[in-house]
């Protein structure tokens, strides 16, 4: 089988340690996915599988197999995606390290709200989700960022979360 | 830092008192002040578009051919030696190239500890890197494995045996106490001082307090993991590094591998984060030296792990402040003296004392710190080392001594705002710290503050309010220079070796050049990163900024002589002098008859040259000695902590700020929002544990150090003096450590003010407060 990575088929790595994460760095140069910890503990490998948000420093590339992965390079393929425009629009980022994390994890983040899954914060389980300003924290405090810039990316989560339910 | 640098500093400063201030630097203040250009604009970031979709490349992505990849290998104990090695199993593992120990590690000098007098001196650490057999602190680093890949490297390192013969070792702080050094000076500043008789006088106050402070250890933590790309051709080293201190690292690696200095080439176009800790450390070296080795490139990327074990960060203190005031509460004493790490092969003073001296007028000081040496990793600078953890010492004493006046904090601040140096004397250059005291207080509401500690409540949540005051001083490095390129085609470019790491540097040079050069934006691009261009200072001290904007203002200076003597006889600017012209319009026109102009364009094209170039270094930063400079800060926060759980959670935060000119409201409101997050760790959530029977650091983890998440930090606002400073280019003064000074005085306040409680042990923790 394949990995299909941003529209591309690659083959799995011989080497079955192989993570996600170094098979996007190290073997094919899409560096865009940062690593921060190579434990699951800052987000900033975020990437998407089949649409939805994993942290590709503990997914063996293995596991990628026959799926579709999005990185941050695929996700504004033809221009910029909304949430790259709005981080900008924003200053959702300062060094831009966590920035592609940030960005891939709010992408599978607003499809998962306008699914109705609900998170710590919300406060009814059954009802539709509004993602308010804490919904948005709440959701991506599994994205660390050092710098600072915290308040300019959940401004731009909003803006764009505003514009898709609009 | 010596006893002649103390005389040097003081002479140089008498001196000085003598000398007009017109004739210093700024003395005729910058004409960019106050004109209304690019400067003080919300430029988007210049690098902003290729951040967000990840093609900004990092040291750790520069792809190589015959790339190999390496791992470190750290000790277990803090003292001793390696009694036994044994690498055999790992040198045979598949894809293995090279185990490095101290057995085959060339001999290498470690490079000289960071110096104030020696921008080449730029080393956290002179104990040798696998030099011998010995070991000096748990976790430094005894072996390195290279490999084909990285899987490879990583799974030989868990291959080498290592038997130790441990030594006895302090590592202790409450211990190591008894045998503490007193330096002379702190950076450039005096250690000891002593001014009026304040043990009397505090004894003497009808108000005092007194009290011991404690702060934590604390990593950087940037995201971007330490790491280098480095690659040996011949004698010619090219190292992708991720580093604040470009020109330095090229010159410390040139010295430390015995090449000439222009056969290292150091580039680090993009910096993910360093807030002090992306300095000079073994695994350049270790990295440097191993690829030479091998004969290819090769990749170092620390592990977390790694970055905790040789990276050092901010000092654990024990600080103990006293204030004694009269009954109007007029400050007639203020004391400061504690303890914090230096080992003796480390560089950093942690001078939690700096900030105290200018930061409240009083009838007498006595401040000292005392440095104790613990086998450790060497603590080393981290965003405002000393500042933001001297004023959550200072600013809850201040706190706490309004509490038993009860006198509003904010009044009773604003009652001992100096006006000038307090101890010297030494006028600001300017200072409106009470302004921004004042619009921070109207702006949060601070009158809804309860007087009485322990009464707002809703629900199981009680609510308070605190302020805290920051400083930090202003620092323009010397010898900053840059080259400043004008083209035929009417655009420009400013190329130094500064680096940008999210402080927005890049973007307010491009600023300043098209304003001092009457070009537009678009025109305008910057080229740094790169140790082969003029070298720029490191970036530190939140000094960055205006030490490059002293070397655009000289290069500027410089430019229109050179387009003089191009223009010739036939342009309308024959016979102009370079005094008698500005630089305006994409071009030079002359200030008395503006009609008289010709573009650089024009200029350019007569003299059929594609472009011209000046190089120039900025002024000695002598206003630096001459004033009293500092950017100032009010910081107001609003949180509440549960009856239940003890836990807190911050509602509102709000900094205000004295900082000269702001050259960019967008990056800049983000630097201090920046700052002030970091504060928010530094007081409620953020500690590096270390095992005090063996030295070694217990979390060296994300997982377990914990930096704010989204959830932990609130929408914060941030407003702006925007009093430009006379005395320095573009009146602007530093703003990335601000941010960060004050707030953990501010956090802690809040908690007295909501529970009555005075935590005065940082990180204010649930457990503290049940
Ligand atoms: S690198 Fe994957 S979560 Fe940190
Ligand atoms: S922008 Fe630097 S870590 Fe988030």
């Amino acid at each position: 089988m394949t990995i299909r990575i941003n529209g591309t088929d690659y083959d799995p790595p011989e080497d079955a340690r192989v993570s996600l994460l170094d098979l996007l760095r190290d073997r094919l140069q899409l560096t865009g996915t940062k690593v921060g910890c190579n434990q699951g503990a800052c987000g900033a490998c975020t990437v998407l599988i089949d649409g939805r948000r994993v942290l590709s420093c503990l997914t063996l590339a293995a596991q990628a197999d026959g799926r579709k992965v999005t990185t941050i390079e695929g996700l504004g393929a033809d221009g910029l995606h909304p949430l790259q425009a709005a981080f900008l629009e924003h200053d959702g980022l300062q060094c831009g390290y966590c920035t592609p994390g940030q960005i891939c994890a709010a992408a599978a983040m607003l499809v998962e709200a306008e699914a109705g899954m609900p998170s710590y914060v919300t406060a009814d389980l059954t009802a539709p989700v509004t993602l308010s300003r804490d919904e948005v924290r709440e959701r991506m405090s599994g994205n660390l960022c050092r710098c600072g810039a915290h308040n300019g990316i959940v401004d731009a989560i909003l803006s764009v979360a505003q514009e898709r339910a609009a | 830092m010596s006893r002649v640098q103390n005389v040097i500093v003081g002479t140089a400063r008498s001196a000085l008192s003598w000398v007009p201030a017109q004739w210093l630097p700024g003395g005729t203040p910058d004409p960019l002040i106050g004109r209304h250009g690019e400067i003080g604009r919300q430029a988007s970031r210049i690098d902003g578009e290729i951040k967000v979709r990840g093609e900004a490349r990092f040291a750790a992505e520069v792809a190589m051919d015959g790339l190999c990849y390496a791992t470190l290998v750290h000790s277990t104990i803090a003292r001793g030696r390696i009694a036994r090695l044994d690498s055999t199993a790992a040198e045979t593992a598949p894809g293995v190239l090279l185990v490095v120990t101290h057995r085959n590690m060339p001999k290498v000098a470690s490079p000289s500890l960071v110096s104030m007098s020696d921008p080449t001196a730029v080393g956290n650490s002179d104990l040798p890197i696998l030099q011998d057999d010995r070991v000096h602190y748990n976790g430094q680093v005894v072996a390195a494995v290279v490999a084909a890949t990285q899987e490879q490297a990583d799974h030989a390192a868990t291959l080498i045996a290592i038997d130790y013969e441990a030594a006895q070792a302090e590592t202790r702080f409450g211990q190591a106490k008894s045998g503490a050094r007193i330096i002379p000076s702190l950076l450039i500043e005096r250690n000891h001082l002593s001014f009026g008789k304040a043990e009397r006088e505090l004894a003497r106050a009808p108000h005092r307090v007194d009290n011991l402070y404690r702060t934590q250890w604390q990593n950087h933590n940037a995201i971007e993991l330490h790491a280098l790309t480095a690659a040996w051709v011949g004698d010619r080293l090219t190292v992708h590094d991720t580093t604040q201190m470009i020109a330095g690292e090229a010159a410390a690696l040139a010295k430390a591998f015995g090449i000439p200095r222009d056969q290292v080439q150091v580039l680090s176009p993009f910096v993910g984060g360093g807030f002090g800790g992306k300095g000079m450390w073994d695994h350049q070296i270790v990295a440097v030296a191993a690829a030479r080795m091998v004969g290819r490139p090769l990749r170092l990327q620390l592990s977390r792990e790694s970055v905790y074990r040789i990276v050092g960060g901010r000092s654990a203190t024990e600080q103990r402040v006293a204030i004694g005031a009269d009954a109007d509460g007029c400050f007639t004493a203020l004391l400061h003296d504690g303890w914090s790490v230096m080992p003796p092969y480390g560089a950093c003073p942690e001078a939690y004392t700096l900030g105290t001296r200018s930061a409240y007028r009083a009838k007498s000081f006595e401040i000292l710190q005392r440095h104790i040496d613990i086998a450790v990793v060497p603590n080393t600078f981290m965003r405002a080392p000393g500042e933001a953890i001297g004023t959550f010492a200072l600013e809850s004493a201040v706190d706490e001594l309004a509490h038993n006046l009860a006198m509003d904090p904010v009044e009773l601040r604003l009652r001992n705002m100096p006006d000038k140096h307090p101890i010297t004397g030494a006028p600001f250059s300017q200072h409106a710290q009470d302004q921004a005291w004042r619009d921070g207080a109207a702006r949060f509401g601070w009158e809804q503050r309860a007087a009485k500690p322990g009464t707002r409540r809703e629900g199981e949540w009680r609510i308070g309010m605190g302020c805290g005051g920051g400083s930090f001083p202003y620092v323009r490095m010397p010898g900053a220079a840059v080259r400043l390129t004008v083209r035929r085609d009417g655009t420009a470019t400013l190329a130094c070796s500064g680096q940008e790491m999210g402080m927005g540097t890049a973007t307010v040079v491009v600023q300043q050049v098209a304003d001092r050069l009457g070009l537009p934006l678009s025109a305008v691009t910057v080229e740094i990163g790169d140790s082969a261009l003029p070298a720029a200072p490191m970036a530190g001290g939140s000094s960055q900024t205006v030490s490059i904007a002293a070397a655009v203002l000289a290069a500027a200076e410089k430019l229109p002589a050179e387009l003089l003597r191009l223009a010739g006889n036939s342009s309308p600017l024959s016979g102009l002098r370079a005094g008698e012209v500005r630089m305006e319009g994409e071009g030079l026109a002359s200030a008395s008859e503006p009609a008289r102009r010709e573009t650089f364009r024009a200029i350019l094209s007569r003299a059929n040259l594609e472009e011209v170039s000046v190089t120039a270094s900025g002024t000695p930063p002598l206003e630096m000695l001459k004033f009293a400079m500092h950017s100032t800060a009010a910081m107001f926060c609003e949180l509440r902590v549960s009856d239940v759980t003890g836990e807190i959670r911050v509602d509102r935060l709000l900094g205000s700020f004295d900082c000269g000119t702001i050259l960019n409201p967008r990056t800049a409101a983000s630097q201090f929002r920046g700052g002030m997050i970091m504060g928010l760790g530094l007081a409620l959530t953020e500690e590096t544990l270390l095992d005090e029977r063996s030295g070694r650091i217990m979390n060296p983890t994300l997982a377990d150090y914990h930096v704010p998440v989204h959830m932990d930090v609130p929408q914060i606002d941030v407003i702006w003096t925007d009093i430009p400073d006379p005395r320095s280019p573009l009146g602007a003064r530093g703003i990335g450590e601000i941010g960060i000074t004050g707030i953990a005085g501010a956090v802690a306040n809040a908690v007295f003010n909501a529970t009555g409680k005075r935590v005065r042990d940082l990180p204010i923790t649930l457990d503290k407060l049940l």
